[in-house]
């Protein structure tokens, strides 16, 4: 057998990076969340642990440790603790095929910033976000609690009705790309323009889907506290209640990366190509580039929650339904007409 | 043993014992999940095809969809050991009876089927731009006939629903 165990060891330590990322920047969401809800509301938000209250995650990720682990008796406990392990799980394997950056040269080897690229790399984001839905449910139902059961059902119904709209507006992104490898979309976007001006609609649909994809407000309806006592973490105590909320800043820290490349390009960014500068000092660049976007969405996401109220839950399901899918499937249409026209 | 024999033994293990956790487990939720982790070892044996798009395809939808829709109903079902109905002796042994009928026709139809192994060259047979150009330029009818196929059964769901 000949393992280039170069190889392995690069990718176990990208693998290392990208997750220690994620948490990190999930971390980090936890304080701007309350920042920018404090700044909104006109308060000062957390200044009491370390400069600005920059230490304040980790206050809350020790006092979440620490906390007593109630697991409720009349529960299902294996599935009750898998739960929040799946969520957790799910929420960390899309990260897998974003491409984080160009290629970096060390010592003769080309590095590529993405873990995975392959071919499919589009379908397996899809695939991973359509098992989402099972920590919820499984958490909701193995508390053996009405409230968690009709709060995961919620988020499951949600959840699914808007992956048809979000599979929708990205069938449209792949008639432009011809390609499902999100390697190849972000390249194609470094020597044109960016995806989003040739579909506006579809961004505009993904957005949205999006949004409920990571049950943010104003579809955060699995969580309406006034309806349902807190969601589907109700029971939940402890690190298993914070893997659950932990799980839903990484999703959205990812869908933030993933947007950012679909839409918006990426790692890649104006004159790239026409500075003249080193190739590694220009991924490295590229990175600093596709972090920026995605502090931008981060930062939309947050806005967003701290502006608009949240829907009911009929007219939810009937914006995805009834207006979602239409038009994302217009949308479509009108993909097909274009690329019709402009080949002639 | 080379790697992928080593994967495929494991692969195979795990598929034929979670298989068999579907049908012994009390549970009806466990064994909704013994088939999620069952699908998920068969997409793993199309990646060690090199069939990615079938792999990511086959958990879309059915381990992200209709399993989804399964343990929708269990759930709601509020299914219990205790409310569970006691099945009758006489329909265990029509179970096992029809089950071992179908095993002889298997094993009798698969018997002399011949296997031709894939040919070493053509291990990207199964990547989506090859599916693809297959699938509309050899067999563009039968894809075309089975999408209306699809829009009919979805309208159908439709009109069911829309129904007062």
């Amino acid at each position: 057998m000949n393992i280039d165990w170069f190889f392995i060891i690069e990718k176990i330590a990208l693998i290392s990076g990208v997750l220690a990322l994620s948490l990190g920047v999930a971390m980090y969401s936890t304080w701007g969340e309350r920042k920018v809800a404090a700044i909104i509301q006109d308060r000062r938000g957390p200044n009491r642990a370390g400069f600005m209250g920059l230490l304040q995650p980790l206050a809350d990720g020790g006092k979440l440790f620490f906390k007593e682990e109630i697991i409720p008796t009349l529960s299902h406990r294996f599935l009750f603790i898998l739960g929040p392990s799946l969520a957790m799980l799910v929420a960390c394997m899309t990260s897998a095929v974003i491409p984080w950056g160009d290629t970096l040269t060390i010592g003769g080897r080309q590095v590529s910033l993405q873990v995975a690229d392959i071919n499919i790399g589009i379908l397996y984001i899809f695939g991973v976000v359509s098992l989402g839905v099972y920590g919820i449910m499984l958490g909701g139902w193995a508390s053996n609690n009405k409230y968690s059961l009709l709060a995961s059902i919620r988020a499951a119904s949600q959840i699914i009705s808007y992956e048809l709209a979000m599979g929708l507006s990205l069938i449209a992104l792949l008639m432009l790309t011809g390609s499902l490898s999100l390697k190849d979309i972000v390249e194609q976007q470094r020597h044109s323009y960016w995806n989003v001006v040739y579909q506006p609609l579809g961004f505009i649909i993904f957005l949205i889907c999006a949004f409920a994809e990571c049950n943010r407000t104003p579809f955060d309806l699995p969580e309406a506290e006034n309806e349902l006592n807190g969601g589907y973490h109700l029971e939940y105590s402890s690190m298993k209640l914070g893997f659950y909320l932990f799980a839903e800043y990484i999703n959205m820290f990812i869908s933030s990366a993933l947007m950012a490349s679909m839409y918006f390009g990426g790692y890649s960014f104006p004159f790239m190509d026409s500075l003249g500068l080193d190739a590694n000092l220009i991924t490295i660049l590229g990175f600093v580039a596709l972090f920026i976007k995605i502090i931008c969405f981060l930062f939309l996401f947050m806005w967003v929650r701290w502006t608009i109220p949240r829907f009911r839950y009929d007219q939810l399901m009937r914006l995805g339904w009834n207006i979602m899918i239409p038009i994302a499937i217009v949308n479509m249409l009108l993909t097909g007409a274009w690329i019709l026209y402009k080949q002639g | 043993m080379n790697t992928q024999q080593v994967i495929f033994l494991v692969l195979s293990a795990i598929s034929l014992a979670s298989a068999m956790g579907v049908i012994l487990s009390k549970n009806p939720v466990t064994s909704v999940l013994c088939l999620i982790l069952t699908f998920f070892t068969i997409a793993g044996h199309y990646v060690m095809l090199n069939a990615q798009f079938l792999a990511v395809v086959h958990i879309i939808v059915y381990a992200g969809a209709i399993m989804v829709l399964f343990l929708f109903v269990i759930m709601l079902m509020n299914l219990n050991a205790d409310v569970e109905p006691q099945k009758r002796n006489w329909l265990k042994y029509a179970g096992a009876i029809s089950g071992g009928t179908l095993l002889v026709i298997l094993v009798a139809a698969l018997r002399d089927a011949s296997m031709p192994s894939l040919q070493s060259g053509s291990t990207d047979i199964g990547l989506i731009a090859n599916l693809g150009k297959t699938l509309f330029h050899q067999y563009v009818v039968p894809f075309e006939i089975s999408s209306v196929l699809f829009l009919s059964a979805m309208v159908g769901a439709v009109v069911i629903g829309k129904k007062e």
